[in-house]
């Protein structure tokens, strides 16, 4: 999926202020916190262009667009010993 | 010390080298606790396996990354990464690399780290010193938690020890960190060596891109790390002697709650789980279930359960995973419900407090599944419960709250009996029972105890 970008939150970052759903709400839901949660499908066209302009306007810039193709292993799971 | 390790019964197998390396359930890292009852020293350690053949060039050191991979070596730590693919990638980082043992085991179902680090050091120092010429790094840490004193100091000992005849290529540090729980996951241990908090860091980058001293840095559990030691001495062929080509080696497990001798063993890869309790002499009483994975892990139907081959592969298909090799046989009388929403209050008060699933949707979750054990709660609540603990996977910074996601399903799953009559009469005879699960007693960390 070379080319592609999907959205991605530094959670350390984001503090719930919760503008990226109102300017994604296609994407983007708040749990009973106020905290995003995310719809992982790949962005492209106006989908794309609307995430820009979410990503611009997080509060804390922990919102982000990640390049669909940098996963290396980044989804292993936590060492836990 | 476990029981196992001091248990008496099993007959102690003499041995020098590779060829002596299958002792009782095949063991191989605690071959010389077997052969003698105690810990090994540098002596006894070279006597029986020899100096650590280090690479002396770039092109031996590549073959021994090889070795790695041919072996199929996977990380002990709970991960099941590949190890061979992971020396090569921060082979190939840019700038000098960093190698970071853990020994932090902050597990509380686990021991077999600390027991590893007690009886063979020297593998553990051989794996470190091995790991960081295979990668190129010039400094390897080893991270141990700051409530085994004697440990650490016993180490250093061992690392001195090295250092008088110039063992080792290069420096090895002993390090004690705070002991929370997410203090062990690999972005915690970088955060601390770089002068921060035991917490853990958002990711990108990985440690292996951008580690301690924004190096390239391998993290490998202390465990995996003595396994390599004893590859590069005899080699992948040798390594693929135990287990299954598609789980190779074997595997240190602790094994616990309802057995006749629980303790720290070593098995084969690939054995089915109930044959793996039979080594610690198998169920004491009748079983219910089986915790996989420790807190971070997976309860499953002790029935179904036995059968299955101990690998990744065969304990993906169930959603779990060999993960630290943790297994807690719970017998039938215990209430589930119970022993998990004590886990569950342990995991909420061990959150690292950064991410709002882990501050805020964790604890929920906690006081639901304590509702669930000890009150009177409704059937809607039980929903909001399934909600919340669905919502907590893939939403903090490390994986602590995807693990107390996985942990919470699969108990809902595995308890469901208890979940109805709980529901329909309230607590359980059991629900007040001594616990079977040794959930510690730790207060949630103060903002200061993370350095």
């Amino acid at each position: 999926m070379a080319g592609t970008y999907s959205l991605g939150i530094d959670r350390i970052a984001c503090d719930g202020y919760g503008l990226c759903a109102e300017l994604l709400p296609e994407r983007i839901e708040l749990d009973e916190w106020g905290y995003p949660v995310v719809a992982s499908a790949p962005l492209a066209g106006d989908a794309l262009r609307h995430a820009r302009r979410a990503v611009a306007a997080c509060p804390a810039l922990a919102l982000r667009l990640d390049r669909a193709t940098e996963r290396v292993p980044d989804r292993q799971p936590a060492q836990r010993t | 010390m476990t029981d196992a390790v001091i248990d008496g019964r099993t007959t102690p197998q003499a041995g020098v080298g590779r060829e002596g390396m299958l002792g009782p359930y095949g063991s191989r890292l605690l071959h010389g606790w077997y052969a003698t009852g105690g810990a090994a020293d540098l002596d006894e350690h070279l006597r029986r396996y020899g100096p650590p053949p280090f690479p002396r060039t770039a092109d031996a050191a590549d073959r021994l990354v090889r070795a790695v991979e041919d072996a199929g070596l996977t990380g002990r730590g709970g991960a099941a990464f590949p190890t061979g693919r992971k020396l090569r990638t921060v082979a190939a980082g840019k700038g000098t690399a960093v190698v970071v043992a853990n020994g932090m085991e902050s597990e509380p179902a686990s021991r077999k780290d600390e027991t590893l680090l007690d009886l063979a050091p020297h593998l553990v120092l051989d794996g470190a010193a091995l790991a960081a010429a295979a990668v190129g790094a010039d400094v390897a840490h080893l991270c141990l938690p700051r409530t085994r004193r004697d440990q650490a100091r016993a180490l250093r000992e061992a690392v001195e020890e090295r250092r008088r005849p110039g063992l080792d290529p290069v420096p090895v540090l002993v390090h004690e960190l705070p002991h929370h729980y997410v203090s062990s996951e690999e972005t915690s241990l970088v955060r601390w060596l770089n002068g921060g908090d035991a917490r853990p860091l958002a990711t990108p980058p990985r440690p292996f891109e951008k580690g301690v001293g924004r190096r390239p840095t391998l993290i490998d559990n202390v465990e995996t790390l003595a396994h390599l030691a004893l590859i590069a001495r005899y080699g992948p062929g040798w390594f693929r002697g135990a287990g299954r080509p598609d789980a190779a080696g074997t595997t240190l497990v602790t094994l616990s709650g309802a057995l006749r001798t629980p303790g720290v063993y070593e098995v084969p890869m690939g054995r089915p789980l109930g044959e793996v309790l039979d080594i610690a002499g198998g169920a004491a009483e009748p079983l219910g279930s089986v915790l996989l994975g420790g807190f971070f892990g997976s309860w499953l139907p002790a029935g179904g359960a036995l059968r299955v081959p101990f690998a990744k592969q065969d304990l993906a298909a169930l959603g779990a995973g060999p993960g630290a090799g943790v297994i807690v046989a719970l017998p039938a009388r215990a209430c589930g419900l119970a022993e998990a929403a004590r886990v569950l209050g342990y995991l909420a008060a061990q959150s690292a407090r950064q991410c709002g699933p882990c501050r805020l949707g964790l604890p929920a979750v906690a006081a639901d599944f304590a509702d669930l054990a000890w009150g009177r709660p409704g059937s809607e609540s039980l929903w909001r419960l399934e909600d919340r603990a669905g919502l907590l996977a893939g939403r903090g910074a490390c994986r602590h709250p995807d693990g107390a996601s996985r942990f919470a399903a699969t108990a809902l799953r595995v308890f469901a009996d208890d979940v109805r009559h709980h529901l329909s009469f309230g607590p359980c005879a059991a629900a007040g029972d001594e616990p079977v699960l040794p959930v510690p007693d730790a207060p949630a960390p103060d903002e200061r105890e993370w350095r």
